[in-house]
């Protein structure tokens, strides 16, 4: 044991000596970044903290180019177009009141933009660089490149705005995009969308297709000055540019379908491919210029946009809605059937009016018009056959069938601001009247009155699926998106609907189709008149007049008719069609808002429409957009 | 023989002695950096514990009870231990490096399973290990002698060697740095350590014609900063105006303008110590400083207590390694050194390092737990 204590002890103390010399060492070694920290903290800290003010090291977001937006000929219907800013960018609002009014001697700001710029200068964080103006024309780009020097922070970027070729003729169905609301932030965590040039969709395709056409963003990180000049860029990451989408739409059918509506001043028309829901024109009238939401809308216009009695901003195709009048009898009819209340042979008397307790319902002919089977009753659209006919069918079974046909819901379209309308039912009545529906209720029901209500866009619907043979098909404004361009193709023709079935008796649809085809290619039907010219390309409707306001038995002895009554206070003109009647490939609503009679006004307009989109047969033809793509 | 080594040896250490042995002042400083690690790597993520500062609190504490365990075990387990761990170690760093070169690039891991293994990490502490139990074995003249002083010197080199190529300068260096203190305050004549001098500065030339590109770039860079200011020289830089605007008392818990734009790159592991004294100031800088101070001198005064040398030698090779760690990962943000990604011991973010060093500290505790166990001078 003594042995190796004796050796440690020599051990110990030479590990001792030379622990302590390395403890000095380490002494002199901790000495020296003391004394480094003081000569970097202390003695050069004044030069360190003036480059940490200067040095900025800010990460950039690159926004990507939005999806551009075609025709089902790939004709374009929003573009992006180069668009010179001016921006500024300051550190926390430093030095932004002398910028301002700098700003204002050259590019001459109003009270309210001088404002709005202090405040986004203030809130602006990591001089993130805020838009002072937009779509500047060269002279404005030249006198403020020409005073950079007096401008620190100021720069023009070049950045991209969309445009709308089509202008109002389109307005609705593309939209428009603004700048990027908090609400447009709920459940997307897109940083992109902080930026002060980001625009979002804030109606029609722009909108229902945000997640498309948006893209993702790139990112450029760059160092700044402390005025927010880019000194250097440090790296980049391209981001991807969002997906260009081919519309269902034919831009010939729906030019077409608006210029028939410019001689009424508001309505609407909408076509459907009956077999694939393919919208193929969906016009309201009057349109407005989307131009004005991306440049910026003014106080001014906007009010009236707004106070425009015809409700130009209105989408009538889709939020509009009508009683759909006598173009509802098919339902009435068609539920009677089903229900086994009436088959196709029952006849049904007409004496002009039904009394139910003390009250009259009238037919709108005032003789009656005797009795007729379910056909005849559609073709001269007689009101009393439709009274008796939902009576017996009774509101459930009447209702249910609306609801498959596709009322009383909002449709698969996507667009936002898609009105359900109101296809009313028992419970409906309890709930939102607070009163028993009664029988009176189903009479008005039967043709489409009451409480009724429909959007163009539920007719067209409707009309085709007793067009396809009774297939739900849903309204469709997408053909095809793709990021890039040359991928973007529309599918293949369809001929035979993939839509589930609505199981509705073939013989049924084909009376009530029957009855359709009678209004207009027999003698008697109440739009004899607007048959056909060519005839390869026949077609079958019904007319509907709704009633806005209900003309008393006094006023009606005192003489006073709807051509006399007041625009707003006119029955709406309805019309629905589908065509070819052997083999039907286009459905087509029109509304003639105030239009006083549906086979007059809406009437031709549908004719017109229709075999224009049956000549042109857009569906089967995919030639036209080749031709554009390669070009 | 027998009747003197009972008189001669203490009484066994009951469990509660061993528990009253540990030295909690210490385990309270380290515990202390550990808590200006959180408080950076909070700051750093911009305010929030996501996703660094909590996960280190969480690690510490584990490592806590690592250290813990390890202090509780006898040296003389680690004297048998230490050269299987030594082969082990290098047998997974060449693991590492073939691996490496198959799967291309940088490798510093292994992947076992669920868990990823560093294995300079261990190397490091093995290295310790192995040369404290090699100088235990010998008599002081032996010591000193020329022959005697290769198998450390060959034992240091080989995971040198073995680190340098995955590549890892910062863990390279400082096992030959930690290793060349430990030959130091075992007895090595000073003559060899000149002679060692003059040859690595003869060799330095073969070195850099080893080294790669981007390491002699950080090596020029270091030399003159000014040569690629927006290069790699700009880390440097934008590390130095961070810790210089700090000033005196620093611009404030998470009021640092430079940390929080991304300029730096792991502002989470290597230059966490900027992020730590742009916001606190040289004030701070100090107290952290002290602190480590605080356990190097501890580590110290358990050296000199310890009754055998393999602990002493064990303690010692501990501190050296602590202290160069820290020397070298805040000499490098601050420009003094060239930037070769050492991490700071106890604050940067990194698990692996964190356990290493927790491990470390616990044999260093366990020296002065088992300070007067008689170790058999076996070879």
């Amino acid at each position: 044991m003594k042995h190796f204590r004796k050796g440690d002890g020599e051990r110990s103390g030479l590990f001792t000596r030379r622990a302590l010399l390395l403890g000095g060492a380490q002494a002199v070694l901790l000495t020296a970044l003391a004394g480094r920290l003081y000569q970097l903290q202390v003695v050069e800290t004044d030069r360190f903290s003036s480059m940490a003010e200067e040095n900025r090291v800010s990460m950039r977001l690159l926004p990507p180019s939005r999806g551009l937006i075609f025709d089902r000929g790939g004709v374009p219907l929003a573009v992006n177009r180069n668009n010179f800013r001016v921006m500024a960018a300051s550190d926390r609002g430093r030095g932004a009141d002398v910028l301002v009014e700098r700003l204002d001697q050259i590019l001459v700001l109003g009270d309210a933009e001088k404002i709005r710029l202090l405040r986004e200068l203030r809130r602006s964080r990591n001089a993130q660089p805020i838009v002072v103006r937009e779509n500047l024309g060269w002279e404005e780009v030249a006198r403020v490149e020409f005073n950079a020097p007096d401008l620190p922070g100021v720069f023009i970027d070049l950045g991209q705005s969309r445009d709308y070729p089509e202008g109002d003729l389109m307005s609705h169905i593309v939209g428009y995009t603004g700048r990027v609301a908090d609400e447009d932030l709920a459940g997307r965590d897109d940083p992109v969308l902080q930026l002060a040039t980001m625009r979002f969709g804030k109606k029609g395709v722009e909108r229902s297709l945000e997640d498309d056409l948006r893209g993702r963003a790139g990112a450029v990180q760059v160092e700044v000055n402390a005025v927010g000049r880019v000194v250097r860029e440090l790296d980049r990451t391209e981001g991807q540019p969002g997906a260009n989408a081919l519309l269902t739409i034919d831009l010939d059918i729906q030019r077409f379908a608006a210029e028939k509506m410019k001689e009424h001043q508001s309505g609407s028309v909408v076509v459907l491919d009956v077999i694939t829901g393919d919208v193929i024109a969906m016009v309201s009238t009057p349109g407005f210029d989307p131009s004005t939401f991306a440049r910026g809308i003014t106080q001014a216009e906007w009010r009236d946009l707004l106070d425009d009695p015809q409700r130009p901003l209105h989408n009538k195709a889709i939020a509009g809605v009508y009683p759909p009048g006598s173009t509802y009898k098919m339902v009435t009819a068609l539920a009677a059937l089903d229900a086994k209340v009436i088959d196709p042979w029952t006849r049904l008397p007409c004496p002009g009016f039904l009394e139910l307790g003390k009250i009259k319902f009238h037919c709108w002919l005032k003789g009656g018009h005797g009795s007729t089977n379910v056909t005849e009753a559609i073709a001269m659209s007689c009101d009393c056959f439709f009274y008796e006919a939902a009576r017996r069918a009774g509101i459930d079974r009447v209702s249910d069938m609306a609801q498959r046909l596709g009322f009383g819901k909002v449709s698969e379209l996507g667009l936002p601001g898609e009105s359900a309308a109101n296809q009313p039912t028992r419970t409906w009545k309890q709930e939102k009247i607070g009163k028993a529906w009664q029988h009176g209720d189903t009479f008005n029901l039967g043709i489409g009155q009451g409480y009724m209500t429909a959007t163009p866009l539920q007719l067209a619907i409707m009309t085709a699926r007793l067009a396809n043979g009774g297939y739900e098909v849903q309204p469709n404004l997408l053909l095809a998106k793709a990021t890039p361009r040359e991928e973007l193709a529309p599918p293949a023709p369809r001929t035979k609907p993939t839509a589930p079935s609505l199981r509705l008796n073939p013989q049924h649809l084909a009376v009530i189709r029957q009855g359709m085809s009678d209004v207009v290619n027999t003698g008697y039907g109440t739009a004899n008149a607007l048959r056909s010219k060519q005839p390869e390309f026949t077609y079958a409707g019904k007319t509907g007049t709704a009633q806005v306001k209900r003309i008393t038995e006094r006023e009606r002895e005192m003489g006073i008719t709807q051509a006399s009554l007041p625009w707003h206070l006119r029955h709406h003109a309805l019309f629905v069609c589908y065509g070819p009647v052997d083999n039907p490939r286009y459905a087509c609503a029109v509304i003639v808002e105030h239009g006083q009679a549906g086979g007059a006004t809406a009437g031709p307009i549908g004719r017109d429409v229709l075999v224009e989109t049956m000549k042109r047969d857009p569906s089967r033809r995919t030639d036209r957009f080749r031709k554009m793509a390669s070009r | 023989m027998g009747s003197s080594a009972s008189l001669d040896a203490p009484a066994p250490v009951g469990f509660a002695e061993k528990i009253w042995r540990i030295n909690w002042g210490l385990v309270l400083v380290l515990t202390a950096i550990a808590g200006v690690g959180v408080l950076a790597l909070y700051s750093a993520a911009g305010g929030r514990f996501e996703p660094w500062a909590a996960r280190h609190a969480v690690r510490y504490g584990s490592a806590l009870m690592l250290m813990l365990v390890v202090a509780l075990v006898h040296p003389k387990v680690w004297l048998a231990l230490a050269w299987p761990i030594y082969i082990v170690s290098v047998l997974l760093l060449v693991a590492v490096d073939v691996i490496g070169k198959i799967g291309m690039g940088a490798q510093r891991w292994l992947v076992l399973g669920p868990i990823q293994i560093q294995p300079s990490e261990i190397a490091k502490v093995a290295v310790i290990l192995v040369i404290a139990r090699y100088y235990h074995g010998l008599r002081r003249e032996q010591a000193g002698q020329f022959l005697y002083a290769l198998p450390p010197l060959a034992m240091i080199l080989v995971v040198v060697g073995l680190v340098m190529v995955q590549p890892d300068l910062g863990t390279a260096m400082m096992v030959l740095m930690g290793g060349g203190a430990l030959l130091f305050v075992a007895g090595v004549r000073i003559w060899m350590f000149l002679a060692a001098g003059v040859a690595a500065v003869a060799c330095l030339p073969i070195a850099w014609s080893l080294m790669h590109e981007y390491q002699k770039k950080r090596v020029l860079t270091f030399l003159d900063p000014d040569r690629d200011p927006l290069g790699a020289g700009y880390h440097i830089t934008q590390s130095k105006i961070a810790i210089g605007s700090g000033g005196m008392f620093g611009k404030g818990f998470l009021k640092g303008t430079q940390s929080s734009l991304n300029f730096l790159p792991e502002k989470q592991t290597d230059f966490i110590f900027t992020t730590f004294v742009e916001e606190w100031g040289m004030a701070g800088a100090l107290v952290l400083l002290g602190l480590y101070a605080l356990v190097v001198v501890w580590g110290f005064s358990i050296a000199f207590r310890s009754q055998h040398h393999f602990g002493r030698l064990l303690a010692l090779g501990v501190t050296a390694m602590l202290f160069l760690y820290m020397f070298i990962n805040t000499a490098m943000v601050m420009g003094m050194l060239p930037v070769v990604g050492v991490p700071l011991p106890l604050v940067s973010n990194g698990g692996t390092a964190l356990l290493s060093v927790m491990f470390a500290c616990g044999l260093l505790i366990g020296v002065n737990v088992y300070r007067d166990a008689q170790l058999p001078r076996t070879r």
